[in-house]
C-alpha cells in the first residue's frame, strides 16, 4: 500500500439530518485508490447514510464530495454509477421479478439490432458470476434464489463494470465462509488493479483480514481514521461503542453452566420434504437452545420452515407436547406457540411504512387472534420492554421502520416475534447485520429466554455464535442431518470438520 | 454455494391459463352454434376489437410499471372528436392523424409528470385526466359528428382478403403492428426491461442506477399515444366522433390486461397476454350474441366473474 496517490474520493464536512435524527455531522472521509477501506460503527452510526450521500441517494445538507479531484453533486445513483462508483447497498436491492442476468446487466446490457442481445447477456452474466464462484442459470428469475445467492448476484452486478470506486455495504451478511473467501479474492484482485474499495461489515475478523485502512463513525460523527495495522480490536471496539465491552465476555460461558431438562416441547420424527430436506428426527426441550449449523444450502432454513409450517412436510410427523400437530401453515404454528423470525426481513416480516409500535402490536394481536384485544397499557409496556431489551435506536416507538438503520430493523423483526411470547422461537440469522455490542445483547437475550423456559432453535452462518450459545448443535450437510452434538463440550473446529464433510463418523450425543 | 434452480415456467402460467380459457370459450361456441367455428368469426374478433387491442398494449406498459391509467377511454373519445371535427373542417388526413397522436401523447406526458413530480397516486391523476379529456370532447361539440372524408371512408371500408375467403380491415393490421412493436419495446429493450424493474421494486431500480423517472413518465406517454391511436381506429370503426364514445372502455382495457395475466401490482406480465385477454372478452361477447336471448349485459357479468377469478388466482400465485 503506497501513500503517494491522492485520494480518489474525498468527502469533507458532510452533514445530513433526517427529521428528528442527525444522521451525519461534519464527517470527513477519504478513499485511496488501490486500498480497501473499512467503514466501521455501530448500528445506526451513519455508515449507510454516508455511502448514500456519496452515491447521490441523499443530498448532504452541508459539506462537499470530491471525486478524482472534481467536486461532484450526484442527484441519482445512476449518475454516480456513470462516474465510476459501483455500489452494493445494504440489503439486496435487486428486482426479484427479473432474471439473474437482467439484474446483473440491466442498464449496460449488450445490444443488437436495436434490442437487448439476450444470448450475449446471459453469457456475460454467466462469466461475471463465475468470477465470484457462483454457478446458477442466468435465465432463472432472481426471486427463486435464497438471500445469499441474491447477495452474490448484487455483488456480481457491482463488479460487472469497470469502476474506480467499489462500495460494498455489508455484502457478507448472509454469506458463508467459502463465499466470503471468494469475495475477498476478487476484492484483492480489484484492489491490486487500483480500484478503491469501501467495505462495511460487522464481522471484525473480516475487517481485519481485508482492510488496509478504516474510518470509525459513532452517532453520525467521525471518531477517527486509522491504518488497520495500527489499531487492535479492543481499541476499535471501544471507539465504536464509546465504552469498554464487558457484556460480550459475560455470556461466553453462560451456556456451559446450563443443563436444560425441561419437558420435550417439540418432537419431529422422520419429518422431511423432498428437494428441501431429508427426513430428520429432532427433539427440542423447553428451555433449551438448539443450534443449527451447516453451509448455505445445507437445508438450515428449509428445516426451520418445516417446523413452522411455512412449507408442508411430505413425510414424518410433528409432536408438540406429545400430541401430533398437523401444520397447515404458519397460522397453525403460531397458534401452537411457534415463532419464526425469517432471514428475509425485507420480503417477510416487517411492514416498513408502519411505526415500530404498530409492527409489534400487529404481531401481538395476530398471535392472540382478533377476538381478544390486548389492553393498551399492556401493549405499551411490552413495546417498551423490548425496545429496551434489544436497545433499538432510536428508542422511539413511533419511528417508521423504513427509516431505521439495517441493524435496527433486524432488531425490530426480532422484537416482533418476542412480543408474542412464543414457546418455541426459531431464529434464522437473527444477528445478521447487527453490530457486536447488539449481538452480545441478543445472545444474552436468547440465554435469558431459555432460562425462562422458552425453547430456541438458533440458525446462524456464524459458527462461533452457534457453538457459544447452543446447548445442543445439529449439523446439516447436503440437506441431511448428519450429527447432533453436545454444545457444552463441542468446539468450533469439530463442527467445521463435520460440515466440511471430512469422513467424520456419525456421532450422537443426547 | 452453487444452486442450480430448475427453470420453472411459472411466470408463463397466467398467460397459458388465459389461452386455455380462450380455447375453451371458443370450443364451447363451436360445439353449440353452427357457423361459430369459422375463420371469419375469428377475424371479426380482431376487427371489432382492434382499438381495444391497442389500448390494452398501452395499458400493459402502465400496469407493469405499477401504475394505472383511467384516462384511456376518454382519450379515445377525444381522439374521435378531434378526428371528426378536423376532417369536417377540411384538414388533410395526415394532419388530423398527427394532431390526434400529439394530443394523446401530450396528455399522457402531463399526467406522467404530475404523478412523478408531485408523487400523487396514478389513480387520482389519471382520473382527473379522464374527466379533462371527456370534458374537452364537449368543448369541441356536444353533438355526434359524422365523418364524410373520402380517404378516411375508403380506408375504413377497405377489406383485405386473406386465404380462405376471410377478410380483415386495416384496423386489424395496425393493431397487430402495435402489438408487435409493444412486444419489442417491452421485452427486448432497456426501456422495456426497466419498466419491469420499476414495477418489481421501484426503490431497487433506483439504487440499481436505472432511469426510473424516464420510465415512470414514459409509460404514460406510451399509454396516451396508444389511446389516441386507438381513438383513430375507433373513428375508422364508427365513422363518427362523439363525446360519449368509449364510455367505460378504460375498464375493458384494464380487464383484458388483467385477464391476460398481468399483475395489477406491477412487474409481471406480457403484451401478448393483453391481446389474448381482449380475444377472451370478444369471444364471450360473440357467444352471448350467438345465444340470442341473453341480454348483452351478461357480457359484463361474465367479465366480472372472470376478473375476480383471475385476480384470486394471481394472489395465490404471488404468495406461492
Ligand atoms: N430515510 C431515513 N429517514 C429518517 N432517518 C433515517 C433514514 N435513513 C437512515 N436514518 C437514520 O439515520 C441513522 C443512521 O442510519 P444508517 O442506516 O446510516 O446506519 P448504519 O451505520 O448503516 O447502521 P447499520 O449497521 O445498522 O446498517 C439512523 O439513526 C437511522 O435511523
Ligand atoms: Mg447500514
Amino acid at each position: 500500500m503506497t501513500e503517494s496517490p491522492p485520494p480518489v474520493v474525498e468527502m469533507r464536512g458532510i452533514s445530513l439530518a433526517f427529521p428528528g435524527v442527525k444522521a451525519l455531522q461534519d464527517v470527513d472521509f477519504r478513499l485511496f485508490p488501490g486500498e480497501v477501506h473499512a467503514l466501521m460503527g455501530e448500528n445506526g452510526a451513519g455508515k449507510s447514510t454516508l455511502i448514500k450521500t456519496l452515491t447521490g441517494v441523499h443530498r448532504p445538507d452541508g459539506g462537499q464530495v470530491v471525486l478524482g479531484g472534481d467536486e461532484v453533486a450526484f442527484t441519482s445513483p445512476g449518475e454516480a454509477q456513470h462516474a465510476g462508483i459501483s455500489t452494493v447497498y445494504q440489503e439486496v436491492n435487486l428486482c426479484a421479478n427479473l432474471t439473474v442476468a437482467e439484474n446483473i446487466l440491466l442498464g449496460r446490457e449488450p445490444r443488437r439490432f436495436g434490442g437487448i442481445d439476450f444470448p450475449a447477456m446471459r453469457k456475460r452474466a454467466k462469466e461475471v458470476l463465475a468470477r465470484i464462484g457462483v454457478h446458477i442459470d442466468p435465465a432463472s428469475s432472481l426471486g427463486e434464489h435464497p438471500i445469499a445467492v441474491q447477495q452474490l448476484v448484487a455483488i456480481a452486478r457491482a463488479i460487472a463494470i469497470d469502476c474506480r470506486v467499489l462500495v460494498l455495504d455489508e455484502p457478507t451478511s448472509s454469506l458463508d465462509a467459502g463465499e466470503v473467501a471468494e469475495l475477498f479474492r476478487i476484492m484483492r484482485v480489484l484492489r491490486d488493479e487500483g480500484v478503491a474499495i469501501l467495505f462495511v461489515s460487522h464481522f471484525l475478523d473480516q475487517v481485519y483480514e481485508i482492510s488496509d485502512r478504516m474510518t470509525v463513525l459513532r452517532n453520525g460523527a467521525l471518531v477517527g481514521e486509522h491504518l488497520t495495522a495500527d489499531v487492535d480490536r479492543r481499541t476499535l471496539i471501544a471507539q465504536m461503542i464509546g465504552r469498554d465491552l464487558g457484556a460480550l465476555e459475560a455470556i461466553e460461558d453462560a451456556a456451559e453452566k446450563r443443563h436444560p431438562d425441561g419437558p420435550v416441547l417439540v418432537h419431529a420424527s422422520g419429518l422431511g420434504r423432498r428437494g428441501a430436506i431429508d427426513p430428520f428426527d429432532l427433539e427440542i426441550r423447553a428451555g433449551e437452545v438448539v443450534g443449527l449449523a451447516g453451509l448455505l444450502g445445507s437445508g438450515r432454513t428449509e428445516l426451520a420452515r418445516l417446523l413452522f409450517g411455512a412449507d408442508r412436510a411430505d413425510s414424518g410427523r410433528l409432536l408438540v407436547d406429545g400430541a401430533p400437530l398437523r401444520l397447515r401453515g404458519p397460522r397453525s404454528a403460531i397458534a401452537a406457540g411457534i415463532a419464526f423470525s425469517s432471514e428475509d426481513r425485507k420480503g417477510e416480516g416487517l411492514v416498513a411504512d408502519l411505526s415500530i409500535r404498530d409492527n409489534l402490536v400487529l404481531a401481538m394481536q395476530a398471535a392472540r387472534g382478533w377476538t381478544r384485544p390486548l389492553p393498551r397499557r399492556t401493549k405499551d409496556q411490552l413495546v417498551e420492554k423490548y425496545l429496551k431489551a434489544l436497545d433499538i435506536r432510536p428508542a422511539n416507538p413511533d419511528a417508521l421502520v423504513r427509516t431505521l438503520s439495517g441493524g435496527n430493523q433486524q432488531k425490530v423483526l426480532l422484537a416482533r416475534w418476542l412480543v408474542t411470547e412464543p414457546r418455541l422461537l426459531i431464529l434464522d440469522e437473527p444477528t445478521r447485520g447487527i453490530d457486536i455490542g447488539a449481538k452480545a445483547q441478543i445472545q444474552q437475550l436468547v440465554t435469558t429466554l431459555a432460562a425462562e423456559g422458552t425453547a430456541v432453535l438458533f440458525i446462524s452462518a456464524e459458527l462461533e455464535e452457534v457453538v457459544r450459545i447452543s446447548d445442543r448443535i445439529v449439523v446439516l450437510r447436503d440437506r441431511r442431518k448428519i450429527a447432533e452434538l453436545d454444545g457444552s463440550t463441542t468446539g468450533v473446529d469439530e463442527v467445521v470438520e463435520l460440515i466440511a464433510g471430512g469422513a467424520a463418523p456419525e456421532k450422537v450425543v443426547s | 454455494m452453487t444452486t442450480l434452480a430448475p427453470r420453472v415456467p411459472s411466470r408463463f402460467l397466467p398467460v397459458l391459463a388465459t389461452v386455455a380459457l380462450f380455447v375453451i370459450a371458443f370450443g364451447v361456441g363451436s360445439a353449440r352454434y353452427d357457423g361459430f367455428a369459422s375463420g371469419q368469426v375469428i377475424a371479426n374478433l380482431f376487427i371489432d376489437n382492434a382499438f381495444l387491442i391497442v389500448l390494452a398494449a398501452g395499458m400493459t406498459f402502465v400496469i407493469l410499471s405499477g401504475g394505472i391509467d383511467l384516462s384511456v377511454g376518454s382519450v379515445v373519445a377525444l381522439s374521435t372528436m378531434v378526428t371528426a371535427s378536423g376532417l369536417q373542417a377540411g384538414w388533410p388526413v395526415s394532419l388530423v392523424i398527427v394532431a390526434v397522436l400529439l394530443i394523446g401523447s401530450t396528455l399522457g406526458l402531463l399526467m406522467g409528470l404530475v404523478i412523478h413530480k408531485f408523487d400523487i397516486q396514478p389513480f387520482i391523476v389519471t382520473l382527473a385526466g379522464m374527466f379533462l379529456a371527456r370534458g374537452l370532447c364537449f368543448v369541441i361539440s356536444v353533438e355526434s359528428v359524422s365523418i364524410k372524408d373520402r380517404t378516411f371512408r375508403d380506408v375504413a371500408t377497405a377489406a383485405i382478403r386473406l386465404p380462405g375467403g376471410v377478410t380483415i380491415t386495416y384496423n386489424v393490421v395496425i393493431a397487430l403492428l402495435v402489438v408487435a412493436a409493444a412486444m419489442h419495446v417491452l421485452h427486448r429493450t432497456r426501456f422495456g426491461r426497466t419498466v419491469y424493474a420499476v414495477g418489481g421494486s421501484e426503490s431497487s431500480a433506483l439504487l440499481m442506477g436505472l432511469p426510473t423517472t424516464r420510465v415512470k413518465v414514459g409509460v404514460y406517454v406510451i399509454s396516451g399515444l396508444c389511446s389516441s391511436l386507438a381513438g383513430l381506429l375507433f373513428s375508422l370503426y364508427m365513422l363518427s366522433g362523439y363525446g360519449l364514445h368509449a364510455v367505460g372502455m378504460e375498464l375493458d382495457a384494464i380487464a383484458a390486461v388483467v385477464i391476460g395475466g398481468t399483475l395489477l401490482a406491477g412487474g409481471v406480465g406480457y403484451v401478448l397476454g393483453g391481446l389474448v385477454g381482449v380475444l377472451v372478452l370478444g369471444t364471450i361477447q360473440t357467444l352471448i350474441s350467438f345465444q340470442g336471448t341473453l341480454s348483452s349485459w351478461w357480457t359484463k357479468i361474465v367479465i366480472g366473474v372472470l376478473l375476480l377469478v383471475f385476480i384470486a388466482v394471481q394472489r395465490t400465485m404471488v404468495r406461492r
